[in-house]
C-alpha cells in the first residue's frame, strides 16, 4: 500500500481538565476517505483542527501530505482545502467574491467559474453571503475549500444542520470529490453519511478509536444482526427480551427498546408472544438493516446520538 | 502584497456596503462639520478653515473606532478562522484594514474640504500637501491603535467599553472639539502626551497656513513612529480564534505603543514652543488674549 497522506499517531489534546483526545492513531491513504465517525463531544473536530493547523496537540505526531501543519506554514496551507464545522464569511460579501478573494491566496488554483457551476452557485453569484439558504453556504464553503485544488481535504460534519435533501446533494459533490480520487478526511456523527461515502471508518469515542475498518467489514464484526426497535404499553425487563428467539442482545434507550437479532421473523413471533402473557402491547415497531450504530451500541453500550 | 491588496479590496467593498459605515464614516463627520461651523464659524474664513482642521481631525480619528469593531466582529463570527486555513497572514489581513481605511477616508476628506471652500466661502485652501502628509500618516497610525483595542480585547463589549474611553480622550484631550488654548494649563499639558493633539494641532496649522514644515515635520514623525509601533503590536498580539483570550497583562501593550507620545510629550512640555504656538494661533484666529490659558513655562 502508498505512503499514508494523513499520519496521526498516539494523539492527546486536553482542554483544561477535559481530555478530548486520549491516543488516538489512524492513517489515511491517497485517494481514500476516511470517516472519524461519533458522537458529539468524541473528540472528531480536536482531531480534524490539530490537521488543518487550527489546534495544536498537547502529544503525538501528526503529518499532512508530509507536512507537519504546525511547522509548515504556507506550503501546508497550498496542500490543503477545509469545510469547518461552522464556516462564517462577511454578510455582505458576494458569492464569486469570496470564491475570486481566496482563489488568489494560492499558487495552484481551480477555475473559479468552473466551481460555481459544479457547485449549482452560478445563479447566486452576485447574492451576498448573508442571502444564501444553509445548503447554498455549505456548497460554497466545498467549493472555497477546492479552489487550490488541494491534495487533501477535510471536511468537518459537513452536512450538520442541514436537511435531507440539501444533505443528500452535498453527499453526491462528496461522490463525485470520491471518484476524483482525492484523499478526504471527514467527521460525522450520520451512520449513513459514514456508510454512504467512506471507504473506512474509525469509531471515535470520548476521545478514542474504538473501532475501524471498512464499514462492511465494521457492522460483520458486530455480528451482522438486524436491529429492531420496539416502544412497549408497559416497561419490560431487557432479561426477559434477551431471552428471546434470536437475540443477541437487547438494551432500553429512554423508553425505545433495541434488540439485536440474527432471525428477525423468529424475534419478532417470540415477542408478541411474550408481550400476549405479560398483557402488554405494542406501540410501534422498526426495523433497521445492520448498521455502523449497531457496532457503536455493541462497543459503548449507548447510542450514538446520545 | 498580492495578498494585502485582494484582501484591502474586499474590504472597501464591504465598507461601501456597510450602512453603519457610510453612517460613521461619511454622515456623522459632515453633521460635525455643519455643527462646527455654525457654532465657531462664524462666517470668518480664517475660523472655518481653523474648525477644518478640527473635523478633518475627527475624521481621521474615526478609523480607530471602525477598525477594533470590525476586526473583533469578524473574530467572534468566526470569519477569521476561515482566512487562517489559507496562506494568509495576520500582517497581510492587518495592513489590508489599515489601507482599506485611508482609500476610504480620502473622499470625505476631499468632501470636506470642498464643502468649507464653496459652500462656507472658506477662501484658503490651507497647505494641502501638509494636510495629506499628515492625514496619510495619521489615519494609519489611528487604524493601527484600534488593530491594537482589537487585539487585546476579548469581546464586542469589552472592545465597545475601551473604544468609549480612548475615543473620549482623543476627542477631548487634543483640541479637536474643545480648542487646545481654551483649557485649562495643567490639561493643555497633559494633552502633550495624546497622539491626537500632534494630529489636531498640525491640521489647524496646515488649514490656517499656519504651519512651518519643521512643525509637521515633527507631527508626522510623532504620527509615524506610532503606526508602526502599534501595527507590529497589534501583528504581535493578533489572534485567529473567538476562544483564544487574551491574558490581562498583554492590555500592558497599549501603554507600550503610547511610549512614542510619552517621549514627544515629554520633550514637548520641557522644551517645545507647541503650547505657545496653539495659543498664538487660536488668538489670531479667533482674536483675544489666550495667555492667560496658556501654562507657564517651566
Amino acid at each position: 500500500m502508498s505512503e499514508p497522506v494523513i499520519r496521526v499517531e498516539d494523539l492527546y489534546k486536553s482542554y483544561g481538565t477535559v481530555e478530548a483526545l486520549r491516543g488516538v492513531s489512524f492513517e489515511v491513504h491517497a485517494g481514500e476517505v476516511f470517516g472519524l465517525l461519533g458522537p458529539n463531544g468524541a473528540g472528531k473536530t480536536s482531531t480534524i483542527e490539530i490537521l488543518e493547523g487550527l489546534r495544536t496537540q498537547d502529544r503525538g505526531k501528526v503529518s499532512v501530505a508530509g507536512l507537519d501543519p504546525q511547522t509548515a506554514g504556507a506550503g501546508f496551507k497550498q496542500e490543503v482545502g477545509a469545510v469547518l464545522q461552522s464556516t462564517a464569511l462577511p454578510d455582505k460579501l458576494r458569492v464569486a467574491e469570496a470564491l475570486s478573494l481566496f482563489a488568489h491566496f494560492y499558487r495552484r488554483r481551480n477555475d473559479t467559474e468552473a466551481l460555481l457551476k459544479r457547485f449549482q452557485l452560478d445563479e447566486k453569484r452576485n447574492a451576498f453571503y448573508n442571502q444564501l439558504s444553509g445548503g447554498q453556504k455549505q456548497r460554497l464553503a466545498l467549493a472555497m475549500a477546492l479552489v487550490n485544488d488541494p491534495t487533501v481535504l477535510f471536511l468537518d460534519e459537513p452536512t450538520a444542520g442541514l436537511d435531507p435533501q440539501v444533505r443528500r446533494e452535498i453527499y453526491d459533490i462528496i461522490e463525485e470529490l470520491k471518484s476524483d480520487k482525492k484523499t478526504i478526511l471527514l467527521t460525522t456523527h450520520y451512520i449513513e453519511e459514514a456508510e454512504k461515502l467512506c471507504d473506512r471508518v474509525a469509531i471515535v469515542d470520548r476521545g478514542k478509536i474504538i473501532a475501524e475498518g471498512t464499514p462492511r467489514d465494521l457492522k460483520q464484526r458486530s455480528g451482522n444482526t438486524t436491529r429492531i426497535e420496539v416502544r412497549l404499553s408497559r416497561p419490560l425487563q431487557p432479561g426477559v427480551l434477551k431471552s428471546l428467539d434470536g437475540v443477541a442482545d437487547a438494551r432500553e434507550f429512554d423508553g425505545t427498546y433495541v434488540l439485536h437479532s440474527s432471525r428477525p421473523p423468529q424475534t419478532i413471533v417470540s415477542l408478541v408472544k411474550q408481550l400476549e402473557a405479560d398483557g402488554s402491547e405494542l406501540q410501534s415497531l422498526e426495523m433497521f438493516s445492520p448498521s455502523l450504530e449497531d457496532v457503536f451500541i455493541e462497543l459503548t453500550g449507548r447510542r450514538l446520538r446520545e | 502584497m498580492r495578498h494585502t491588496w485582494a484582501l484591502t479590496k474586499i474590504r472597501i467593498l464591504l465598507s461601501l456596503r456597510n450602512k453603519t459605515f457610510m453612517f460613521f464614516g461619511v454622515v456623522m463627520p459632515l453633521a460635525f462639520l455643519f455643527f462646527f461651523v455654525f457654532i465657531f464659524g462664524n462666517g470668518k474664513s480664517d475660523r472655518i478653515a481653523y474648525v477644518l482642521g478640527s473635523i478633518l481631525t475627527i475624521t481621521v480619528m474615526g478609523s480607530f473606532w471602525g477598525l477594533s469593531v470590525q476586526l473583533v466582529m469578524f473574530r467572534e463570527q468566526g470569519i477569521l478562522r476561515r482566512f487562517r486555513l489559507a496562506p494568509v497572514g495576520a500582517g497581510a489581513l492587518l495592513a489590508s484594514s489599515v489601507l482599506s481605511n485611508y482609500v476610504l477616508i480620502l473622499p470625505p476628506i476631499a468632501i470636506e474640504i470642498l464643502i468649507c471652500r464653496l459652500a462656507f466661502h472658506m477662501t484658503t485652501w490651507g497647505n494641502l500637501w501638509y494636510v495629506y502628509a499628515l492625514v496619510t500618516v495619521g489615519a494609519g497610525t489611528f487604524s493601527s491603535f484600534g488593530l491594537i483595542v482589537a487585539s487585546v480585547t476579548n469581546t464586542m463589549q469589552e472592545t465597545q467599553v475601551i473604544n468609549n474611553l480612548i475615543w473620549s480622550g482623543f476627542l477631548l484631550l487634543s483640541g479637536a472639539t474643545v480648542p487646545l488654548a481654551r483649557l485649562p494649563g495643567w490639561i493643555q499639558r497633559a494633552c502633550l502626551f495624546s497622539p491626537a493633539t500632534y494630529m489636531a494641532t498640525g491640521l489647524q496649522d496646515a488649514m490656517t497656513r499656519r504651519a512651518i514644515p519643521s512643525e509637521i515635520f515633527v507631527d508626522v514623525i510623532a504620527l509615524a513612529i506610532g503606526l508602526f509601533v502599534s501595527f507590529e503590536i497589534s501583528r504581535q498580539l493578533f489572534r485567529w480564534e473567538p476562544e483564544a483570550k487574551v491574558p490581562s497583562r498583554a492590555k500592558l501593550w497599549v501603554a507600550v505603543a503610547m511610549i512614542p507620545f510619552l517621549v514627544f510629550g515629554f520633550y514637548e512640555n520641557v522644551h517645545g514652543n507647541r503650547l505657545k504656538d496653539v495659543r498664538q494661533g487660536f488668538g489670531s484666529v479667533f482674536g483675544g488674549d489666550d495667555s492667560s490659558q496658556a501654562p507657564a513655562r517651566n
